[in-house]
């Protein structure tokens, strides 16, 4: 157990390092808007989505209709539709923990559970458990202490959530390099930024994953070894 | 606060709803016992392709109207892809590219 939560920590440290600025900076915001820091942990702890809370603070402001709200919500995040794909029978097989899986889906864990990578002597089921609370545990804590103690941190941390796309960046060439067809990142990045192109940089994720997934469905043939698609039947 | 603590909490309580149905979504529709073929071929293909759409996501707003709009995040990228295809060390590419990203946007441009 000691050594999955060590496999754990170091995992998930990139997603500490980039929820750094974007956390405190969270919670002084939050403190501005007059929402102290129990608000904001209550924020972080149960919607935990960034992009969403920061939107949240302009539902705050009033005058927006909780239907607005609603729909709102539901399209900023409508990429999250798509990861639990990958994960269905995964998470079915860890009992109820599969709640705080699904709960803990964030782009962040989405990517540390597709590049999981375990050593001798680590427990799957924990390492992925543990991954995601760590990680909820980092977003929650630093957004309350950004409420609490503002973003005072003795050095300048302008950019130091580029770790978030360094992540990113380093398992899609790990993906790239253990893959037997490259083809779905071809898919997956063209898509996206010819989706940029047509609907502009703010909206263009939940098409350019629409166009992926159809193109992947398309193409089953030319992407998935032969062995596989025989086995399977 | 303008709005009211039970607003508030309401407003609360309807993004955190929808976030987790949206994300629970998958497991909703496929509720069976077996999946069905394309599923388990689309969620083996699919992490690849929205890797490959998040790194888009962080470098969608890079423009080329001046170069601190772009060099920055596209040689720090750069630099970290090389770094990982050099070295295999997943911390040395994400801390050094984010250290040489940190040195560009706060001392170069």
């Amino acid at each position: 157990m000691k050594k999955t939560l060590r496999y754990a920590i170091k995992h998930s440290s990139p997603i500490f390092i980039s929820f750094i600025p974007v956390a405190l900076a969270y919670g002084v915001l939050m403190q501005n808007a007059g929402y102290n820091f129990i608000w904001t942990g209550a924020c972080s702890l149960f919607v935990l989505a960034g992009s969403l809370q920061y939107l949240m603070m302009t539902f705050f402001a009033g005058g927006v209709s909780l239907i607005t709200v609603a729909v709102m919500a539901l399209l900023l995040n409508s990429r999250h539709i798509f990861y639990g794909l990958s994960f269905i029978e995964k998470f079915r097989s860890f009992g109820p923990w599969k709640y705080f899986l699904i709960y803990s889906l964030t782009d962040e864990n989405y990517s540390l559970h597709c590049s999981h990578d375990f050593p001798e002597g680590i427990n799957e089921k924990w390492a992925y458990i543990l991954t995601a609370a760590l990680t909820v545990a980092y977003w929650v804590i630093l957004s309350i202490l950004g409420a609490l103690i503002g973003t005072v941190i003795p050095f300048d941390t302008t950019g130091i959530d580029f770790a978030l796309t360094a992540l990113f960046i380093v398992i899609l060439i790990e993906q790239i390099k253990t893959a037997d067809n490259r083809l779905p990142a071809w898919i997956g990045g063209i898509s996206s930024i010819v989706c940029i192109l047509i609907f502009g940089a703010a909206n263009f994720i939940l098409p350019a994953l629409v166009i992926t997934v159809a193109l992947l469905s398309i193409l089953r043939s030319r992407i998935e070894p032969k062995t596989e698609r025989e086995g399977m039947k | 606060m303008t709005l009211s603590i039970m607003q508030s909490i309401l407003i609360i309580a309807i993004c955190a709803g929808c976030t987790f149905l949206e994300r629970a979504f998958p497991f909703l529709v496929f509720r069976g016992n077996e999946l069905p073929d394309v599923i388990k071929y689309l969620g083996k293909a699919l992490p690849m392709a929205i890797m490959a759409t998040l790194v888009v996501y962080c470098l969608k707003d890079t423009t080329f109207t001046a170069p601190s709009a772009f060099a920055p995040q596209l040689m720090a990228a750069a630099i970290t892809a090389l770094l990982h295809i050099w070295r295999r060390n997943t911390m040395l590419s994400i801390f050094g590219g984010t250290i040489v990203y940190m040195l560009l946007v706060q001392a170069v441009f």
